[in-house]
C-alpha cells in the first residue's frame, strides 16, 4: 500500500537527505585537496575545520536521519499495508528536523560552529548549532513513536501473527534510536544548551565524553539497520532467490539492538576519565555485536548463493558469475559486502582493547569509518532509493547504465581514497589535520598516499553527482510506469508463528535497561562522586 | 557450578534455542564458528588485560586544568624527564599540553627502559601520539593521562597531537629523541656537566 501521503512524505524527508549528501561531497573533495597540500593557495585551517564540521553533521546527522525517517514511513506502511498513524504528526516532526537543520547550518557555515560534529567541549561553539542539532534529534524522536505506534497498531489487528521482517527491523531501529539517542540527548540538555547560552560558566569535559560516547556507537547502528533491511528483503528477491533464513535474520536485528547499545567506551580507550574494568567491559559487548554482522553476512551470501545456482551457476564458485550483476540492488549487495569484509577487519582491530593504542584517532580511523559508513551503508541507501524512486514517482529510472556506473565508480572511488587512509593511520598520521606541517622524517613518508587520495576524492564527487542527477532527472523526465504495484520487490514471505520473543520488543527493552545501567550507571555517576574541576569555554 | 555442568547447560540452551528456531544445519556450523571467532579474540585480549596488566591509559585522576601554572608537579620548573627515577627503575616524565605543543618542546629518554608519562592540559581536549609506537593517550581537561611504555628503537620521534584543539591544530607537536641507554644521562646529572 502506497497512497499518496506516504510517498510524498518519503520523496520530501529523501531529497533533504539526498540533498545534504550531494553538498556534503563538495566539502568532501575540498577537504581532500586542502588536506593534501598540494595547492597551496587553498589552504586555511579556518575554512578546513569549518568544512570538516559541516561534511560531518550532514552526513553523519542530515544524510542519514531523513533517509531512515524516509525508508521508515514507506516499509510501514508498505510492509503492514496501513496507512501513516497521524500523517501531521509525521510532517511537524520533518518540519522539526528540517528547522534544526538550517538553524545548525547557519553557525556551521558562517565558520562559529567548528567544533566537529563530535562537539568536543570545552571548544564551544555558537548555541544555535546545539538547538539546532538538538531539534533534530527530537524531530526525530516523532518518527520513532509513529513507528512504533503502527507495530502496535497492526498487531492489535492481527493477534498471533508474526510481523513482517522488514517493519520489525524497522521498529527496532525506532528503539534502538531512542534508546541510542538518549545520551546525546542528555548532554545536550544539561550540559551543551546551558553552557553555550551562558547560564553555566564551566562543563564537565569527563561526564560530557562519557554520554557522547553512549551515542557515538550505537548510532551507526541506526544507520546500518536500513541497509540491513535491503539486504535481508530486497536483494534475495532481486537476484531471484529467497531469504535464506527469516528467523535468524529477525536474532540478527535482536542482537544489534540489544549488544549495539552498552558499549560505547571503546570510542574511550584512551580516555583518562574511565577506569579500565569498565573499558573491558565494554570490549566484550563490542565484540558480541559482531556476532549479528556475521550471521547477516552467512544468510545473505547463502541467499546469494542459492539464487546464483537456480540461475545455473555451478561448482564451488560458479553461482557468482551466473549472479544478475546488473541488477543494480544485486550489485550493491556484492559491492558493499565486499567492504563490510574489509571494513570489518578494521573494525576489530578498532575494538581490540589494547591495538587500539597505535591507530587512535589516525587516518586509519575515517578510512575505517568512510569504508563501513560511506560504502557499505550509503551503497545500499544508493540501491534503496533507485529501487524505491520508481514507485514513488511512478516513472521508470532514466538510464540503466548510468545506474550500473554510478555504484561502480562510488565503489572504486570509496576504495582509491580509503586504503591509503589505512596506511597513513599505520605509519601515525593524525586524522583531523588540516595539512602536514611537521618538521621530522618519519612524516615524509606520507607523502605519496595524499595523492591517491585526491584521485579518489575527485571520483566520489562525479559519482555523487551522477547519483543525485538520476534521482532529479528520473522524478522530472523518467517514462511514466503503467501498472504500480506497491510492494514488488520486497520480500513479504509468510512466516510461521514465532515465539513471543521473537515477535516482541518488551523483554527486549527490559534486558537493554538493565545493560545500560550495568555498563553506564558507575561511570556516569561518579562524576556527581569525584572532585572533578571542569574548564570554562574555549573558542578555537 | 563446575565448568563442566556450565558448558552442557550452556550447550542445552543453544540446542533448545536451535530447535525453536529451525535453524538449518550448516547455519549452526557457522554460527558456531562466529561464536568461536568472538570467544577466540574476547579470550586473547581478556587473557593480555588479565594476566599481563596490558590496558589502555585508564587512570582515573582529576587536576584543575586551569591552576596548573601556580604551583604543584605540573608547574613550569617540574617539567620533563624528571631526575629521580621511580622505585622500581621507571623514568617519570611530565608534560603539559596545551595550545600549541607539548611542553618542553624537546625531551631525551633512552631507549629499552620504562617510561612513565604523566600529561596534564592547561586549556582543550588533545591527544598525544608518538607514531609506529603504542605512546598514545587522550588527554582530557581536568583528568591526568598516564601512559606507560617502552621505545625499543633509538631515533627521533614527533610527538603529534591527534585531537582537534583550535586552528592551530597542525602545527602542535614535539621532539623526543629516543636514545641508546649508553648515550642517555639523567638531567640532573648533565646540569652537573654543564
Amino acid at each position: 500500500m502506497n497512497d499518496t501521503t506516504t510517498q510524498k512524505l518519503t520523496l520530501f524527508n529523501f531529497w533533504v537527505a539526498f540533498g545534504a549528501f550531494g553538498l556534503a561531497c563538495f566539502f568532501g573533495l575540498y577537504q581532500v585537496l586542502e588536506r593534501s597540500g598540494m595547492f597551496s593557495f587553498i589552504q586555511s585551517p579556518a575554512v578546513y575545520f569549518a568544512s570538516v564540521s559541516t561534511h560531518g553533521v550532514l552526513m553523519a546527522f542530515v544524510l542519514t536521519t531523513f533517509f531512515i525517517m524516509g525508508f521508515g514511513y514507506y516499509t510501514a506502511t508498505d510492509s503492514l499495508k496501513q496507512p501513516i498513524w497521524n500523517p501531521k504528526l509525521a510532517w511537524a516532526g520533518y518540519g522539526v528536523c528540517l528547522f534544526g537543520v538550517v538553524l545548525a547550518a547557519v553557525p556551521l557555515l558562517l565558520g562559529k560552529a567548528s567544533v566537529l560534529y563530535t562537539f568536543y567541549p570545552p571548544i564551544q561553539a555558537n548555541a544555535f548549532f546545539y538547538i539546532g542539532a538538538t531539534l533534530l534529534v527530537v524531530g526525530s524522536w516523532i518518527w520513532a513513536v509513529i513507528m512504533i505506534v503502527m507495530l502496535q497498531q497492526w498487531k492489535q489487528a492481527h493477534p498471533g501473527e508474526t510481523v513482517p521482517l522488514p517493519m520489525f527491523a524497522t521498529a527496532a531501529n525506532a528503539f534502538l534510536w531512542l534508546w541510542t539517542s538518549a545520551g546525546v540527548a542528555m548532554e545536550a540538555v544539561f550540559q551543551l544548551l546551558p553552557w553555550s547560552l551562558g547560564l553555566m560558566d564551566t562543563i564537565d569535559v569527563g561526564l560530557a565524553r562519557t554520554l557522547f560516547a553512549w551515542t557515538l556507537h550505537p548510532i551507526v547502528y541506526f544507520w546500518l539497520i536500513p541497509a540491513y533491511i535491503a539486504l535481508y528483503s530486497y536483494v534475495p528477491q532481486a537476484a531471484g532467490g529467497k531469504l535464506f533464513s527469516d528467523e535468524l535474520a529477525r536474532l540478527a536485528f535482536l542482537l544489534i539492538l540489544v549488544f549495539g547499545l552498552p558499549i560505547g567506551f571503546h570510542h574511550l580507550y584512551m580516555d583518562p576519565e574511565q577506569n579500565h574494568g569498565w573499558k573491558l567491559l565494554h570490549m566484550v559487548g563490542t565484540f558480541a555485536v559482531a556476532i549479528p554482522t556475521l550471521l547477516t553476512g552467512f544468510t545473505v551470501i547463502a541467499s546469494l548463493e542459492m539464487a546464483g545456482r537456480q540461475r545455473g551457476g555451478q561448482g564451488l564458485f560458479g553461482w557468482i558469475g551466473a549472479l544478475p550483476w546488473k541488477n543494480p540492488m544485486v550489485l550493491a549487495a556484492i559491492l558493499s559486502l565486499l567492504m563490510l569484509v574489509l571494513g570489518g577487519f578494521g573494525g576489530i582491530v578498532n575494538a581490540s582493547y589494547a591495538m587500539n593504542a597505535m591507530v587512535h584517532n589516525t587516518a586509519w580511523v575515517p578510512g575505517h569509518f568512510h569504508l563501513i559508513f560511506a560504502g557499505t551503508v550509503v551503497t545500499l541507501y544508493f540501491a534503496l532509493a533507485y529501487q524505491l524512486w520508481p514507485r514513488l514517482c511512478g516513472r521508470k529510472l532514466i538510464s540503466e547504465e548510468l545506474v550500473l556506473v554510478q555504484l561502480w565508480s562510488w565503489f572504486i572511488g570509496m576504495g582509491i581514497m580509503t586504503t591509503p587512509w589505512h596506511v597513513l593511520g599505520l605509519l601515525g598520521q593524525p586524522r583531523r589535520i588540516s595539512a602536514v606541517h611537521y618538521n621530522s622524517v618519519l612524516t615524509l613518508a606520507w607523502d605519496p598516499y595524499e595523492l591517491l587520495m585526491v584521485i579518489g576524492g575527485f571520483v566520489l564527487l562525479v559519482s555523487a553527482c551522477l547519483f543525485v542527477y538520476l534521482l532529479y532527472k528520473t522524478q522530472t523526465e523518467g517514462v511514466g510506469l503503467e501498472s504500480q504495484s506497491g510492494d514488488e520487490g520486497m520480500n513479504l514471505q509468510p512466516v510461521r508463528p514465532l515465539p513471543a520473543w521473537l515477535n516482541d520488543f518488551g523483554l527486549w527493552n527490559r534486558v537493554i535497561g538493565v545493560l545500560m545501567a550495568l555498563s553506564y550507571g558507575v561511570p556516569i555517576l561518579q562524576f556527581f562522586f569525584l572532585k572533578t574541576y571542569s574548564p570554562t569555554a574555549w573558542g578555537y | 557450578m563446575n565448568s563442566n555442568s556450565l558448558m552442557s547447560t550452556i550447550s542445552s540452551w543453544i540446542n533448545r534455542f536451535e530447535t525453536e528456531l529451525q535453524v538449518d544445519k550448516l547455519e549452526r556450523k557457522w554460527l558456531r564458528v562466529a561464536l568461536g571467532m568472538v570467544v577466540l579474540f574476547v579470550g586473547s585480549i581478556l587473557l593480555t588485560a588479565i594476566v599481563s596488566g596490558v590496558h589502555p591509559p585508564s587512570h582515573v585522576e582529576t587536576i584543575d586544568s586551569a591552576s596548573l601554572h601556580l604551583g604543584g608537579e605540573f608547574a613550569e620548573d617540574k617539567l620533563g624527564v624528571q631526575a629521580e627515577a621511580l622505585a622500581d627503575g621507571t623514568l617519570l616524565v611530565k608534560l603539559v599540553a596545551g595550545r600549541y605543543g607539548f611542553y618542553p618542546r624537546e625531551i631525551e629518554i633512552p631507549a629499552g627502559r620504562k617510561i612513565k608519562f604523566r600529561i596534564a592540559s592547561m586549556d582543550v581536549l588533545h591527544g598525544a601520539h608518538i607514531p609506529m609506537t603504542n605512546m598514545s593517550t587522550m588527554i582530557v581537561p581536568g583528568y591526568v593521562a598516564e601512559v606507560t611504555t617502552v621505545f625499543p628503537k633509538p631515533g627521533e620521534y614527533p610527538m603529534l597531537c591527534n585531537e582537534y584543539c583550535g586552528m592551530g591544530h597542525d602545527h602542535m607537536w614535539s621532539k623526543v629523541t629516543v636514545t641508546t641507554p649508553e648515550d642517555w644521562r639523567a638531567p640532573a646529572e648533565e646540569i652537573r656537566h654543564e
